[in-house]
């Protein structure tokens, strides 16, 4: 009952605390916490319009969460989420473009193109790990570099002549929604969602609920213990990050589909596999843990835009809060020491 | 004992945080509703605008246009904020549609779009928010009546560089570091090339893009690249990646202050960004720079805006009759001939007599 506890307590802890030295840091560089914070919320809540933005930010941070949790909650660190996402970015734009099909084929098949390609570039550093032992931070990391640049040539000489952005999907492989958008009152939010908030079903049942789950875990836990009891290691380090990989590729194809509706030429990483580590560090690795700090993310992220021109907080500040929140939760140690001696306290 | 001190110690931060916190919210909020009031009602003509990934202080188009911003507030005193004219900045390029309409919804007359990545943006915030006025700027939005189009014939004061640096190149061979290839920077590359081989067919023009606007270590390889292959005069359009340039041709300028290096600044008079001081004395590696006068442009756009004469639907082309563009004030490294060659060509270009080319001639 207590260890529950403070597996809640302490992202929450962290998140207040986050916050809180947000306003010490606003106080002494002479700016209103107040306001501030009001901005923050204001524009990501505010009204109809900066709800559905938040809703559509947080949507690729649910499937980058996903992707690092689940590859953690198997003992892997998938360092290359945002690899994987930018592949599947392009292959849902490509076969989004490249198809003439009725919509209730083509939209899911370039929603699989994009989990296909993420499980594709997952499927490398899991292969050298489980055959050679190289470490998959390693590989995923230059493998992020690789799909940068292999995805920007793509854009630029293959799918177009030269130019710096593809043209926009076929309205049959469109995420977007004409009723959310009535809602939200012109917001960018889109169907993905829906496939957010299943996706984060779909793991907790793959996990928790199945075989496949139970020996995925069983070798995070304990590679020997689990290869002595007869499982193959080997098959579950590839399979979890192919499973991962195809999270983050999906998450790609909410971009494509869904938030941008094409895939222009990025000069540098998008930053949400890197902000995915921090959504599944923060949501403890557990699907419904990182719905909740997907969208505290997505409102931070949306919100802190609205923070100079209400309140003349930079939103730069946003990010040192975000940065706090992880420095918090990494160093959860500190949390439960400190609660455990108010808990002593009480005691007495 | 020594663990309980600090935890006590850190409560108490924590809890005199808190205290300081609510002090502070209480204090200024009066000041805030107090302004915030008196604004609603005003029928003065505010104008915003949303920066690119670049920022408001990128030292080129996004930072031009905040000071056009900031002239045209001065002359309607106007205060910068919600109520008078102000910037929101993007932080990535999922941000452009959410900026512009926070930027509808703070009831700003007039929004302007700086470059041309917030064009499919503004295209689709235009036509949802009918009634609002937008401007982009380096890009062309059609057939819509809220959303006017600022261009620059960017070739044109390219080809003016160019033909400085096929006048003071000492070695024959002159680069061009373009940011991302585009339509837009083949104007740059275009306009250069033809300068240099009006004045000196003989000269070589090296052509190379670094694939990025923000990636000065790419800029500063590059440039280490071409100089150390004879070229001497390197023009840059390529934003912050441009920086790398000057870093390069400044640390070369260090190690050896005799040797004669130089770097064509772009989009604002970067004669700052070249100076270095080798042993005492000053030295400068811009040589000049194209200058793209967004400010003049945004300027002028929301004037007419403001008295409702707004060119919606139209494309508005700043060349160099209207000092659009022109090259920089600061002409201490020019030579007398290559003074007099700039104006020459000038009015050629200005009377027709020369049409700049657009694009590279291998295109």
């Amino acid at each position: 009952m207590f260890k529950n506890w403070t597996v809640l307590a302490v992202p929450v802890i962290s998140v207040l605390l986050g916050l809180l030295a947000g306003a010490l840091i606003m106080l002494v560089s002479g700016n209103n916490p107040t306001a501030g914070y009001m901005a923050l919320w204001n524009g990501a809540f505010g009204d109809s319009f900066y709800t559905g933005e938040t809703l559509r930010q947080m949507t690729p941070y649910v499937f980058a969460g996903l992707a690092v949790a689940f590859a953690f909650r198997t003992g892997l660190f998938n360092i290359g989420v945002e690899g994987q996402l930018l592949v599947g970015w392009l292959a849902s734009v490509w076969v989004g473009l490249a198809f003439e099909l009725p919509k209730i084929i083509h939209l899911p098949l370039a929603i699989l193109a994009g989990a296909a390609a993420g499980a594709a570039w997952g499927f490398i550093p899991g292969f050298l790990k489980a055959r050679l032992r190289v470490h998959e931070v390693i590989v995923t990391i230059m493998m992020n570099y690789t799909a940068l640049h292999i995805t920007n040539h793509f854009i630029r000489d293959v799918i177009s002549d030269g130019a710096d952005a593809t043209d926009p999907v076929r309205e049959t492989a469109s995420l977007q929604s004409a009723f959310l958008q009535s809602i939200t009152d012109f917001s960018s939010l889109h169907n993905g969602i829906y496939l957010a908030v299943i996706a984060a079903i779909i793991m907790w049942f793959m996990l928790e609920k199945t075989t496949l789950g139970y020996e995925l875990r069983a070798v995070g836990y304990n590679q020997h213990a689990s290869e002595y009891a007869g499982m193959n290691v080997n098959r579950n380090i590839v399979l979890s990050m192919v499973i991962s990989g195809a999270f983050a590729g999906i998450g790609g194809a909410m971009q494509g589909l869904g938030t941008f509706g094409n895939m222009f030429i990025n000069s540098g990483f998008s930053g949400i596999g890197f902000d995915g580590i921090a959504v599944a560090l923060l949501g403890g690795n557990t699907a419904i843990g990182v719905v909740l700090a997907a969208l505290l993310f997505g409102a931070l992220k949306v919100g802190s835009l609205n923070m100079p021109i209400e309140s003349g907080v930079p939103n730069e500040l946003v990010e040192i809060v975000i940065a706090l929140i992880i420095f918090f939760v990494a160093s959860s140690y500190m949390i439960t020491w400190l609660l455990g001696r108010l808990k002593k306290k009480e005691a007495k | 004992m020594e663990k309980r001190k600090l935890g006590f110690a850190m409560s108490m931060v924590l809890a005199a945080g808190t205290i300081l916190g609510a002090c502070g919210g209480g204090g200024e909020e009066a000041d805030n509703t107090g302004g915030g009031s008196g604004s609603g009602e005003s029928d003065k003509f505010t104008v915003g605008m949303v920066t690119d990934v670049g920022g408001v202080d990128d030292k080129s188009f996004n930072q031009s246009a905040w000071e056009g911003l900031q002239a045209f507030g001065e002359e309607n005193n106007l205060e910068k904020g919600p109520d008078g004219f102000d910037y929101i900045q993007s932080k990535s390029d999922a941000d452009y549609k959410t900026n512009l309409n926070t930027a509808v919804r703070n009831g700003f007359d007039l929004t302007y779009g700086i470059g041309y990545k917030l064009k499919p943006a503004i295209e689709e915030v235009a036509k949802q928010r009918t009634d609002s006025q937008f401007a982009i700027v380096d890009d062309v939005v059609e057939g819509l009546d809220n959303v006017t189009s600022i261009t620059f014939k960017e070739h044109e004061g390219s080809f003016l560089v160019g033909v400085v640096a096929g006048l003071q190149t000492k070695t024959d061979k002159v680069g061009f570091i373009g940011g991302i290839e585009s339509a837009l920077i083949d104007k740059f590359a275009g306009g250069f090339e033809a300068g240099v081989k009006a004045v000196n067919p003989d000269a070589d023009v090296v052509i190379e893009f670094a694939g990025a606007f923000d990636k000065a270590d790419k800029g500063q390889q590059m440039a280490s690249a071409m100089y150390s292959s004879g070229a001497d005069i390197i023009y840059h359009a390529a934003g912050g990646t441009g920086n790398g340039v000057f870093s390069e041709a400044k640390s070369l300028k260090q190690k050896d202050p005799s040797k004669e290096i130089w770097v064509i600044g772009v989009d604002r008079d970067q004669a700052e960004e070249g100076k270095v001081t080798v042993d005492g004395k000053e030295y400068n590696v811009t040589l000049t720079s194209m200058v793209k006068r967004v400010d003049l442009a945004v300027q002028d756009v929301a004037t007419k805006a403001q008295n409702g004469e707004f060119p919606g639907g139209e494309v508005t082309e700043y060349g160099l009759e209207a000092d659009g563009v022109s090259i920089s004030p600061t002409q201490d490294n020019l030579t007398e001939e290559s003074k007099a060659a700039v104006q020459e060509w000038t009015d050629k270009i200005k009377n027709g007599e020369v049409e700049v080319p657009t694009v590279p001639s291998g295109k």
